[in-house]
């Protein structure tokens, strides 16, 4: 719940939001995303234990990281080249908030887990971060911040080259990336060696809560404040 | 759904090992002659109790003939596995094939054991269509699911086709299907187990149906046409990687008992009897630079017997065989118990060093010849069968039936249901406790013992106890 209620500024004025609200929410998300159990820390814990090494951690956050990094690109990057589109500009946000409302919806409808994730085999930790990242909308979660920052630095201002505007477009996709990505590598990776080294393994059976509905509400949360800001800022 | 993990789910060995006591057991009752209906028999074994060692519940069937065998827990400390990342289920039905029937029973232990109740019944049907498996046996709650094998392929007498591994949702209790994708040259099957974050499974051997449903068949016995192979599997690519033959002579490659800590890549299994000279034995395999290897790691002597001493299956052999029918390795890897149910004895085995295992506690109860008595006076007609371990590996609790028409060719007299219990010395060593001793129904036997919040042979770990 906190995650929609941090991202809730995004769009206070959504559309000259203060770049400043949009970065946080972004690292935020990030955040968020590190801490969940769900996007990866526990493995790199067992990585860490069952090799006896630190290093194994680390190449599991690694891993992790890489997968997480290439989904949230692989979802960001349609939406990159559509930006292009100037003219569609409204059209592609209300798009995409739906797109994000509709996926929390059938999360919060469909609670099984796609089986699928269940044969990719522990040796594949990048594999494994890309398709929970995919599978659980955590990329798409970003779309409404990335198009919010792409209106912020007035990339869809449709004055410019479509050239040189997919260039920004893709470039603010990848920056987006880098921040989000990073910003979970740091909340799990040390949640990940606070565990390892610290509070024992007992925390991880303490420490899991069921974040199924909480995570749907989320995606729900922010396709919703999108929504509404891309409403408002038409009038 | 639940909001926290369930809180007998632990991550490794070591903290399943520190968690409470079992308060109830469970054990599976069944009518050898069909004549009742089976059923699940709850048992007070909470220290202190006025009815401690006393039967406090029983669930009874609805229907005839089933012969219950193992049975497993829908969700166990599996469920914490990071790779699944959503431990939100409870330990808290238990599943109980009938290995005759195919008839799968849900039993629903909540809100309190002692008012357990059947939740669902998967008719034989299901399995026979959606897996064209039969005789469902060993139950294993794995991340994503529970795990079921089978002895029987379809057809009426099971040997359309190998038998294997079939999956059933774990809380909808579906049956969704076969596991195999690729079983490579195994036919036979019997137990498996698993270890989770190295992604391997392995199998054992027993027979076909035709080899058991009826009583062992001396020629195919004797003609080593039993199991005596074990197989290793990718666990997630769901293939058969290597099959090791222990040799045509070690009939009956049964119980698969991995080591709990995941970062321990061996285990054991054990083999009833070799056909050259009725030695029972406990094979050690491991994995090592990617191939897996066993070896025949200590061996169990038969015991001479005079001819009036043994049933008539035994008399030309003038010797018991020891018959090593169940095997169980404690939470910690340091004991491995072994049920001599030939012979009479519980051997325990100091395995700290996995391909040297050490003698280190025994106790003779019932066998074929010694027919040796509880130290409380009673009878204890047949040997240690299933045999299960606290999670504290303090008390080792046992019955005494093998399987209906196997019980009564190598114990003419009858098995009245019997479980036992012996106390675990802090360095091994073991002394069975007079005030346990739980006598069944009349009419009834007991096979296996499931404790409450998980034992040593349900619940396995991703995460190693250091």
């Amino acid at each position: 719940m906190f995650d929609g209620l941090l991202l809730l500024p995004v769009g206070l004025d959504w559309a000259h939001a203060s770049q400043g609200w949009l970065w946080l929410a972004l690292v935020a998300s990030g955040l968020y995303h590190g801490v969940n159990p769900g996007m990866g820390w526990p493995l790199a814990v067992s990585a860490g234990l069952m090799d006896k090494s630190p290093r194994a951690l680390f190449r599991a956050l690694w891993a992790l990281a890489a997968g997480h990094l290439l989904a949230t690109l692989l979802v960001l990057l349609p939406f990159a080249l559509l930006l292009v589109l100037a003219e569609w500009q409204r059209s592609i946000q209300l798009g995409a908030s739906l797109l994000l409302i509709g996926f929390g919806v059938y999360r919060l409808v469909e609670r099984r887990h796609p089986r699928a994730l269940a044969r990719i085999p522990p040796t594949q930790l990048a594999l494994w971060s890309f398709a929970v990242a995919i599978a659980h909308g955590a990329a798409l979660m970003l779309v409404p911040i990335y198009l919010g920052l792409c209106q912020a630095f007035e990339l869809d201002a449709g004055h410019e080259a479509a050239g040189a505007l997919m260039k920004a477009s893709l470039g603010m996709a990848v920056l987006v990336s880098l921040v989000h990505v990073a910003a979970m590598v740091s909340a799990g990776g040390c949640l990940a060696w606070l565990v390892y080294r610290h509070l024992g393994l007992r925390f991880v059976s303490r420490s899991w809560f069921n974040l199924d509905v909480i995570w749907s509400t989320s995606l729900i949360l922010v396709g919703v404040v999108a929504l509404g800001f891309n409403l408002a800022s038409w009038h | 759904m639940t909001m926290r993990p369930d809180p007998t789910f632990h991550a490794s060995p070591k903290l399943a090992m520190e968690a409470a006591a079992e308060n109830f057991a469970y054990t599976l009752l069944l009518s050898p002659d069909f004549s009742k209906p089976d059923a699940l028999a709850v048992i007070d074994v909470k220290p202190g109790s006025p009815t401690y060692s006393q039967i406090v519940h029983t669930v009874t069937m609805p229907n005839k003939g089933d012969e219950f065998h193992h049975f497993g827990w829908n969700a166990c400390s599996s469920a914490l596995s990071p790779l699944t990342g959503h431990a939100f289920i409870e330990r808290r039905y238990l599943i109980i094939p009938g290995l005759r029937s195919s008839r799968i029973y849900i039993i629903d232990t909540k809100p309190d054991p002692t008012k357990a109740k059947i939740h669902k019944i998967i008719e034989p049907e299901e399995v026979f269509k959606k897996t064209g498996y039969s005789r469902p046996h060993t139950i294993h709650c794995g991340p994503d699911g529970v795990y079921v094998s089978t002895l029987g392929g379809g057809g009426k007498d099971g040997t359309n086709g190998p038998p294997g591994v079939f999956i059933v949702d774990c809380e909808t209790f579906e049956v969704l299907g076969r596991w195999e994708i690729d079983r490579g040259p195994q036919t036979l099957h019997y137990d498996f187990w698993w270890n989770l974050p190295r992604d391997y499974m392995v199998t054992s051997e027993w027979a076909l149906p035709p080899q058991f449903e009826n009583g062992i068949v001396a020629e195919d016995l004797l003609a080593n046409k039993y199991g005596h192979r074990l197989h290793f599997w990718d666990l997630r690519a769901r293939r058969n990687v290597q099959t090791i033959d222990l040799g045509a002579n070690h009939q009956m490659a049964l119980e698969v008992r991995p080591a709990h800590d995941p970062v321990r890549e061996y285990g054991f299994v054990g083999v009833v009897v070799d056909t050259t000279n009725l030695e029972a034995s406990i094979w050690t395999w491991w994995r090592e630079g990617g191939k897996f290897h066993a070896e025949k790691t200590a061996t169990i002597p038969p015991e001479p017997a005079p001819k009036e001493k043994l049933p008539p299956l035994l008399q030309g052999f003038g010797a018991v065989p020891p018959l090593v029918t169940d095997i169980d390795l404690s939470m910690d890897d340091r004991f491995l118990y072994v049920s001599c149910w030939g012979t009479g004895e519980m051997r325990q085995y100091d395995v700290s060093d996995p391909r040297k295992p050490k003698l280190a506690g025994s106790v003779h109860i019932g066998g074929i010849a010694r027919r040796t008595p509880h130290p409380n006076g009673k009878a204890f007609a047949a040997g240690p069968q299933m045999v299960e371990i606290s999670r504290d590996g303090r008390r080792v609790y046992w019955t005494n039936s093998l399987y209906s028409t196997w019980d009564d060719q190598f114990y003419p007299d009858g098995v009245p249901g019997v479980e036992v219990m012996a106390n675990v010395g802090r360095n091994g060593g073991l002394e069975l406790d007079k005030n346990y001793f739980v006598s069944f129904p009349d009419g009834y036997r007991a096979h296996q013992i499931r404790l409450e919040g998980g034992d040593c042979s349900t619940d396995s770990f991703c995460y190693p106890s250091a």
